[in-house]
């Protein structure tokens, strides 16, 4: 390699090129989210337009096909069964991460990473079928049912992005935390935990996002009733189920309907993310 | 299970849409019998998976023939047809009275639901009012029918499906009045429940279930008003919970119109209606 200033040029050259490949495709992928919305918001125009939002909040209940189209009970299978699956996974799976990485021998660490990264790759309808034949004899088809099968999927989610997040503290940091004679679960506790927290808080995140979007497995074991939970056995209907079950053989009317249960999700996922970014903007302040 | 039958569905489609312009440019003069025009055809979601395959075979065979089949339910289909704006429509019930002084009906495979429960279950027989009083919550359990102390599952389908509507009119219920205890889409959702429940009750296409409990499945089908659900009764126009799958025409038809019917009645399409699991209807 020579430094002539020809050189110098053609790197700047390939900076710029490089500089706007990467703005084309970022763009692409911020335009692919706004043409989606753009799309549910056409699509459920009609039906907000001839049903009105309030119906979708007040109706008696939803059933399309008889005029009512109360979405609220989906809404709350939504977010319960979410929840329970992040209050399940979360201590799991940093506590899978903390295993992996100051506490197993090497060999063992290196094999439950495998058996995890497996767990991440396991088709979403066959942990509904394994949930259905396994897990709904045991709790029924319920809400309890898609929390045990949820929390599983988002599991690995954590698990992994957490120790990768802890693998990326700065390694003075625990030699000065050894250094100090801390134990190894005080340095966990008072070092290493809050110097990843941010990449925790991250992996939680898209855990939230991948377990409020799944819709095979949640079809399979949750029962799929319009209803307000009242009790962890009660079989509920999330938003996505509503779609899978009902998208394929709907008229127009209904068709439209079951978008706003697309749009309903779309913004609880935005009002998720922003909840999360403030969350971890807070305790990064603090 | 729903977006893989989608993207099956779009690359059909897609694969049909080639091969159809393939034939287009070379000519395929060999076996159109003079045959050509564009037929549409509208009407209900049930009969379209059906008669939208037959069309595209059709078009095959006859090159200068385009069908457009769109769905829109059974009201439209007949709606269509009286307006002149579909040569064919599509319905998943009898004509009425008032339709047949118009329009003509032409059979072509018949759709029926059975009642299934899990193969262990003692009972063997419920009457229609039993069946209705599980659905709407008034019995509860099976000792009240001579079967074990055990709560009923009652398992139901989402709305738009093709098998609830059947249910429905025959029993004469309203789906808001139907107390579910899960509620399942497709016919092997509603099979896979009832095995993993053995207090469970659903109905599913006769077809579906007559396959599922021949090849060994934990499931029972239930007789209605004592015919046995075979797919042999529901051909012989025997079994009781069923519909016919028609297609809806002016009394004069022109002549691709005629042969296109005449094509959905005949054998070639038998297969098509097999994997929708209804039976053939009967000439």
């Amino acid at each position: 390699m020579t430094s002539s200033p020809r050189n110098i040029s053609s790197l700047h050259r390939a900076d710029a090129a490089l500089l706007w490949t990467l703005r084309g495709l970022a763009a692409v992928a911020g335009i692919v989210v706004v043409l989606i919305v753009v799309f549910l918001v056409l699509e459920s125009l009609p039906a907000l337009r001839s049903i009105g939002l309030l119906r979708f909040l007040r109706d008696q209940s939803w059933y399309p096909l008889s005029d009512q189209f109360n979405m609220m009970p989906m809404v709350a299978g939504s977010l319960a069964v979410t929840l329970g699956a992040i209050v399940l996974a979360t201590p799991l799976g940093i506590g899978s991460a903390l295993f992996c990485r100051y506490y197993a021998p090497r060999p063992i660490a290196d094999f439950y990473r495998g058996i995890v990264q497996v767990l991440a790759g396991i088709p979403s309808v066959v942990f509904g079928f394994w949930g259905l034949v396994v897990w709904v004899p045991l709790v029924t088809q319920s809400l309890l049912a898609g929390i045990l099968i949820l929390a599983l999927m988002i599991l690995p989610t954590i698990a992994l992005l957490a120790e990768t997040s802890l693998a990326a503290v700065p390694v003075l940091y625990e030699r000065g935390a050894a250094a100090l004679g801390l134990t190894r679960w005080a340095m966990i506790r008072r070092v290493m935990l809050p110097a990843a927290r941010s990449g925790i808080v991250t992996s939680i995140i898209l855990a939230i996002g991948r377990a409020i979007g799944e819709t095979m497995a949640v079809v399979m074991v949750c029962g799929n009733v319009v209803q307000l939970p009242d009790s962890l056995f009660a079989p509920i209907r999330t938003l996505t189920a509503n779609i899978a079950l009902e998208m394929s053989y709907a008229g127009e009317a209904h068709r439209s309907a079951l978008f706003v249960s697309g749009l309903l999700l779309m913004f609880i996922v935005v009002l998720l993310v922003a909840v999360a970014q403030w969350i971890s903007k807070e305790s990064d302040h603090a | 299970m729903h977006p893989l039958r989608f993207i099956t569905a779009l690359f059909v489609s897609l694969l049909a849409t080639i091969t159809l312009t393939a034939c287009g440019g070379g000519g395929g003069s060999a076996n159109d019998g003079g045959l050509s025009g564009k037929l549409v055809i509208t009407g209900s979601s049930t009969c379209a998976p059906v008669i939208s395959e037959a069309a595209k075979r059709f078009e095959q065979l006859h090159p200068g023939v385009r069908i457009d089949v769109q769905t829109g339910g059974s009201g439209r289909g007949i709606a269509d047809v009286g307006k002149g704006t579909a040569q064919i429509g599509m319905a998943s019930r009898a004509l009425k009275d008032a339709e047949k002084q118009t329009l003509s009906a032409h059979p072509f495979a018949s759709d029926g639901v059975c009642i299934i429960l899990h193969k262990s279950n003692p009972v063997t027989e419920l009457t229609s009012e039993q069946i209705v009083a599980f659905y709407t919550g008034q019995t509860t359990n099976w000792k009240d029918v001579g079967g074990k102390d055990a709560a009923i599952t009652v398992v139901n389908k989402a709305e738009g499906r093709a098998t609830l509507e059947v249910f429905l009119e025959f029993f004469k219920l309203k789906n808001p009045d139907i107390k579910p205890a899960v509620i399942v889409g497709e016919n092997e959702h509603a099979i896979k429940t009832v095995v993993g429940d053995v207090n469970a009750i659903g109905y599913v296409s006769i077809g579906t279930a007559e396959y599922s409990a021949g090849s060994g499945t934990a499931i029972k089908l239930l007789p209605a008003g004592g015919i046995p659900a075979t797919t042999k009764a529901l051909a012989d126009g025997k079994f009781p919970i069923s519909r016919p799958l028609i297609l809806v025409t002016k009394p004069q038809t022109n002549p691709l119109t005629k042969a296109f019917i005449d094509y959905c009645q005949s054998k070639e399409i038998h297969d098509l209606i097999a994997s929708q699991y209804f039976v053939p209807a009967s000439r």
